[in-house]
């Protein structure tokens, strides 16, 4: 009994369960045999059972059977995009997100959109609204399939430019073919029901043919046929049925800036639908390619475009630029992708090159033990654009120049000494002008300085003497050898240099990210850690960088180059990157209109934001697949740094408000127990005064009395420090800064302590020259109070206060020295914490507030306060505020 | 001290401390009225023509101030403002705007009264009286002349003009601003100047210059030479 394979049950059940709306195509194999029509049709079946369907876009071509299906549905308005002074209808992909119904019709899936849109292609339309969970019903002339494309152009001879990859249609759920005979279609083509007559004459001779039409239907069933394959092999995967698959292939093709290129892309898609297979598409970078023309760039990234619009995972290497060590990257990167087959294009040199310079087919061939190697035939294509003359210089020509200085050099020694040595040994001269040539101005000028070193050697030193006959033959073969000798050692020397180079820029790359992870590193904070990022990029890449993070699920531009602006559409941009965790922006497929790339800030846990790079400061050129590379590192390296810094602020975040939930419990409880307990006495002195039966005498009353009036004294104190410490909480104390007298500021607080402090014994000590001092003075005889209730608390009946002021360091220095018992030296620091109350035996009133409300007050002044022990016993409180202005 | 035949009006939203004020006022032998907000209390004004009015600042419609400012725009009645510890802006605001003296909540019977004698005995003698007599300390306007203790004391011009606004106005607050004005004439704003008189004036005529006897400070207000009651 053979058991479902786990992955493949779980595949198939993702793809039933995924919210993600559901695709269905119409397929046809050429515009008019009724796909519109058909799709109408399905549309009025599903209203009729009551689903929720809305027409996002249809063009009916003006057809009357078409328009008249088309009433009776809700149309959604179509978006009017300007376009050079004129309007071009688009669907409008933001109202059908906003409408949401459970199906949307789009017609013609090929379509490309005017330019300004939001996606250059309508299928990319698509694939947003699939995503937000709407159903897609859409239609697709086969001729638009990518990988038919060429096939398409070689059948009927027409290039269609609007094409959709087929990974697009192999997600789609369902694919209804809409058939019609040829015969019948060229029928209805003349009667009109297609184009208008004069087009349809037009279009009937030149795509219309019934060769053609055969063809492209044949296409349209077969492509369909494969699907129905697939998906009788998935089901018979899922219900573990054994059948007759074979173990999973897996291709890859070889992709260049050559022409050729494109072809065997698109060869290898059709070889990897027919076997099944995944496929890979691989661009060997070679040191050579930092001087690769912008055209040739342009290209490869192209083809590694198509090859994932196709379907294949794309993927660029580097390797020096021998072919050995670009045939070994080959097969290490298929060997490590388990391929069983790869795919490589016929060489385009003419036979003898091969044969001189070897190809890279014939390594492959030679390096593959046990992966196929299959050989893409080019049928006619185009030379090279002249930019890849291939007699091109390969060095300046001022390299030329010393290449013949260096020989007429080598030249100078046989005129002096030549009589007396064997021109053999003159030989050798000559030959350390090739390897000098070769090892420092290049290929070319080392093959010219072996090509004028023999002619020399040959004109000046053999006999006959001035000229280039050769009487004896054994120099021949010292001619060849000094030939050949130049070219093999340029040839290394190059190669060297080239790795070199390679190795330099890779170290600097690697330099590079570890400069930027190292400074990210030791940033403690966001701001610095935004600060070095955007640095690091702007340096290496030298282009405009923008850093957007998500505030309350907006972005916000949280560090940016100086010159750098984004306007609202660059942020909607960015925001959309945000959203789909994907790039966008300029040189990329989506918005390209935008002035920035975007790159999403992924990180495992999701994106955190986005960063933005703007042009470089000189040229107006995208990214080298190297850069790209780089930058996506650097995005990575940005991304978990970012996250790191965010996980961090949500921690002292979470523990911070851990701290003030329990403090304010704490609080709570110490509160309420400190306004009842005044209420006892209060209340039980007013009923024993109410109570007839109590016979009180005059001096029990009093003491009630008395007693009652301090505890509410004491009451209104609390109440007092409560809405002080509230409102600094807040933030809502303003400050009104005054210059006040000092002996006044300790005679109003002892003023307002009442009888408790008239019976103490406090002594003030103030200078008769103290300056007045600025504060806000209501505030500050609150500290006063505060500080003296504590001194009169902790200190016996009968012992002084003694309170100061002085000058120390232009500061003003209030000290309130009491003889009390002093505080645990530990605790000294902690006396101010809030709730904190100094361990005493007998239970001495308050909140412990007082002394962190007075810290407050002090600090919003800008001064200090602290305690100390007071030299004989006690403590001492110390005020400290600036002087001046 | 009792007295017969005061009309009082009390005006307070808060139904327990009219209450209170009825209760302890009527004992005293003072007619209470009362209005729990400011229109009320300018209709009482009006039909009841107090002595005296007894008037809260946080009401519910118009605020205490606003009672006070259109108040005074035609009756010269005394007014005592009642008030939180915290309002110190609002006390000020009042009292500039004609309002005779304030309590701060909570308060004693003792002070309200002591208080409300100061406002009405100023309405009664308003005419400066030549020799002013607090516990040792003794002012003669018509000589010019201070003693503590029979003991003549220099003062400087603007220390004896501070000093004779002050017993002129003995017992009651006086803003900082109202000092300022009173003393050095309209438009002078120096809290400086005024902190260093009060604080020489202290030491020439306070027995205890920090714990000042004659010379109290109204915190975040003003200044009041204490009466002794």
């Amino acid at each position: 009994m053979q058991r479902p394979d786990p992955d493949e049950l779980l595949k198939n059940l993702h793809a039933e369960t995924h919210s993600r709306g559901k695709l269905k195509i119409f397929l046809g194999y050429a515009a008019g045999v009724g796909k519109t029509y058909a799709m109408l049709q399905a549309a009025h079946q599903r209203r009729e059972q009551g689903i929720d369907l809305v027409v996002g876009y249809i063009e009916t071509h003006k057809r009357k059977e078409t328009e008249e299906l088309a009433q009776g549905l809700e149309v959604l308005p179509r978006k009017q995009v300007e376009y050079r002074g004129a309007t071009l209808p688009e669907m409008d992909v933001d109202a059908v997100l906003a409408r949401d119904p459970k199906i949307v019709l789009v017609d013609e899936f090929a379509h490309t959109n005017a330019p300004g849109s939001r996606h250059p292609k309508r299928y990319q339309d698509v694939q947003e609204i699939l995503d937000a969970g709407i159903d897609v019903y859409t239609t697709l002339n086969i001729q638009h399939l990518e990988s038919l494309n060429d096939v398409v152009a070689q059948v009927t001879g027409v290039v269609v430019k609007e094409t959709v990859p087929d990974s697009v249609i192999d997600q789609a759920a369902e694919i209804e073919v809409i058939d019609l005979p040829p015969d019948e279609l060229v029928t209805r083509l003349k009667e009109g029901k297609v184009y208008i007559p004069e087009q349809a004459s037009r279009a009937i001779e030149k795509f219309f043919r019934k060769g053609n039409l055969t063809a492209l239907r044949e296409m349209a069933l077969r492509r369909a046929a494969e699907r129905v394959d697939n998906q009788m092999r998935a089901y018979m995967q899922t219900r573990a049925i054994p059948g007759p698959w074979a173990a999973t292939e897996r291709l890859l093709v070889c992709v260049s800036p050559s022409p050729l290129s494109e072809r065997l892309v698109r060869t290898t898609r059709r070889l990897s639908e027919e076997l099944n297979a995944e496929w890979f598409a691989l661009y060997v970078e070679t040191s050579q390619a930092t001087s690769m023309s912008e055209a040739k760039r342009e290209r490869v990234s192209k083809i590694l475009q198509l090859a994932e619009d196709l379907g294949a995972r794309a993927h660029t290497v580097t390797s020096s630029s021998s072919m050995e060590s670009v045939s070994q990257t080959v097969m290490d990167f298929a060997r490590k992708n388990n391929v069983t087959k790869i795919v490589a294009g016929k060489p385009l040199r003419p036979r003898w090159q091969e044969i001189l310079r070897g190809s890279l087919v014939d390594q492959l061939i030679h390096k593959s033990v046990d992966i196929d190697v299959y050989v893409v035939a080019s049928a006619d294509i185009p030379s090279l654009p002249a930019d890849e003359n291939p007699f091109k210089l390969h060095s300046p020509l001022i390299k030329y120049a010393w290449s013949v200085f260096l020989v007429a050099l080598a030249t100078v020694p046989g005129f002096l000494i030549g009589g007396r040595l064997e021109p053999t040994n003159l030989i050798m001269v000559y030959l350390l002008a090739v390897v000098i040539a070769a090892i420092y101005l290049g290929r070319g000028p080392a093959i010219l300085a072996s090509l004028l070193g023999v002619l020399a050697f040959d004109y000046l030193f053999i006999i006959p003497y001035s000229s280039f006959e050769v009487s004896d033959t054994q120099y021949i073969i010292t001619f060849i050898a000094l030939f050949f000798v130049g070219v093999v050692i340029s040839q290394l020397a190059a190669r060297a240099s080239e790795q070199a180079e390679t190795a330099r820029q890779r170290e600097a790359e690697t330099a590079e990210l570890y400069d930027l992870s190292r400074d990210l590193a030791s940033s403690a904070d966001m701001e610095s850690i935004l600060k070095q990022f955007r640095k690091h990029l702007e340096q290496t890449f030298n282009r405009t960088i923008v850093v957007l993070l998500s505030n309350e699920n907006r972005l916000e531009v949280k560090t940016n180059s100086d010159s750098l602006n984004l306007s609202a559409e660059e942020i909607a941009v960015a925001d959309w990157v945000y959203r789909h965790a994907e790039p966008a922006g300029r040189f990329t497929n989506t918005l390209p209109a935008a002035e920035l790339r975007y790159l999403p800030l992924k990180t495992a846990r999701g994106v955190v934001g986005v960063l933005g790079a703007g042009k470089p400061s000189e040229s107006n050129l995208d990214l080298t697949p190297a850069q790209r590379r780089l930058m996506e590192a650097f995005a990575n390296q940005g991304a978990q740094a970012i996250e790191r810094a965010l996980l961090e602020e949500q921690t002292q975040k979470i523990s911070l408000l851990q701290s003030a939930e329990k403090l304010q419990n704490a609080l709570l409880n110490s509160v309420s127990h400190d306004l009842r307990t005044p209420l006892v006495s209060i209340t039980g002195a007013l009923t024993a005064l109410d109570e007839d039966e109590v016979s009180l005498d005059e001096a029990s009353r009093n003491a009630l009395v008395e007693n009652a009036r301090d505890e509410a004294e004491r009451l209104n104190r609390l109440v007092g420090n409560l809405l002080n410490m509230t409102r600094i909480e807040s933030g809502a104390v303003k400050l009104k800064m005054e210059p006040c007298d000092a002996q006044d500021l300790f005679g109003t607080a002892i003023e307002q302590l009442g009888r408790r402090a008239s019976q103490r014994q406090i002594n003030i000590n103030v200078p008769a020259d103290f300056p007045l001092v600025q504060m806000d003075f209501t505030l500050m005889v609150q500290v006063m109070v505060n500080l003296l209730e504590n001194a009169l608390k902790y200190s016996p009946e009968d012992a002084s206060i003694d309170i100061s002021a002085s000058v120390a360091d232009s500061k003003a220095r209030f000290h309130i020295a009491d003889r009390g018992v002093g505080i645990p030296s530990d605790d000294l620091a902690r006396v101010f914490d809030k709730l904190y109350r100094a361990q005493l035996p007998e239970g001495v009133p308050g909140t412990g507030l007082g002394l962190s409300i007075s810290k407050s007050l002090v600090e919003t002044h800008g001064g200090t306060i602290r305690a100390l022990n007071r030299a004989g016993g006690g403590a001492i409180f110390e005020v400290e505020l600036p002087l001046g202005i | 001290m009792t007295q017969t035949n005061q009309r009082i009006l009390v005006v307070d939203d808060e139904t327990p401390i009219r209450r209170y004020l009825r209760a302890a006022l009527t004992a005293q032998g003072f007619t209470v009225y009362e209005a729990s907000d400011g229109n009320e209390a300018l209709q009482a004004v009006l039909s009841h023509r107090p002595d005296m009015v007894i008037l809260d600042l946080g009401l519910p419609d118009i605020d205490g101030i606003e009672v006070t400012k259109r108040l005074r725009e035609w009756s010269q009645t005394p007014i005592i403002i009642l008030s939180v510890h915290e309002a110190e802006n609002d006390k000020i605001a009042a009292l500039d705007a004609g309002a005779d003296d304030y309590l701060t909540k909570p308060f004693g019977t003792g002070e309200l009264l002591a208080r409300m004698r100061v406002v009405q005995r100023r309405q009664i003698t308003n005419a400066d009286e030549p020799v002013f007599q607090a516990g040792a300390l003794k002012m003669d306007i018509s000589r010019r002349l201070v003693t503590l203790d029979g003991e003549e004391i220099a003062l400087t011009p603007t220390e004896y003009d501070l000093l004779k606004t002050l017993i002129t106005h003995a017992g009651k607050v006086i803003t900082h601003r109202q000092l300022l004005k009173m003393v050095w004439g309209e438009g002078y704003d120096d809290m400086h100047i005024l902190r260093v008189n009060i604080s020489n004036l202290r030491r020439k005529i306070e027995p205890d210059a920090a714990r000042p006897t004659y010379l109290v400070t109204e915190a975040g207000v003003g200044y009041r030479l204490r009466v002794n009651s």
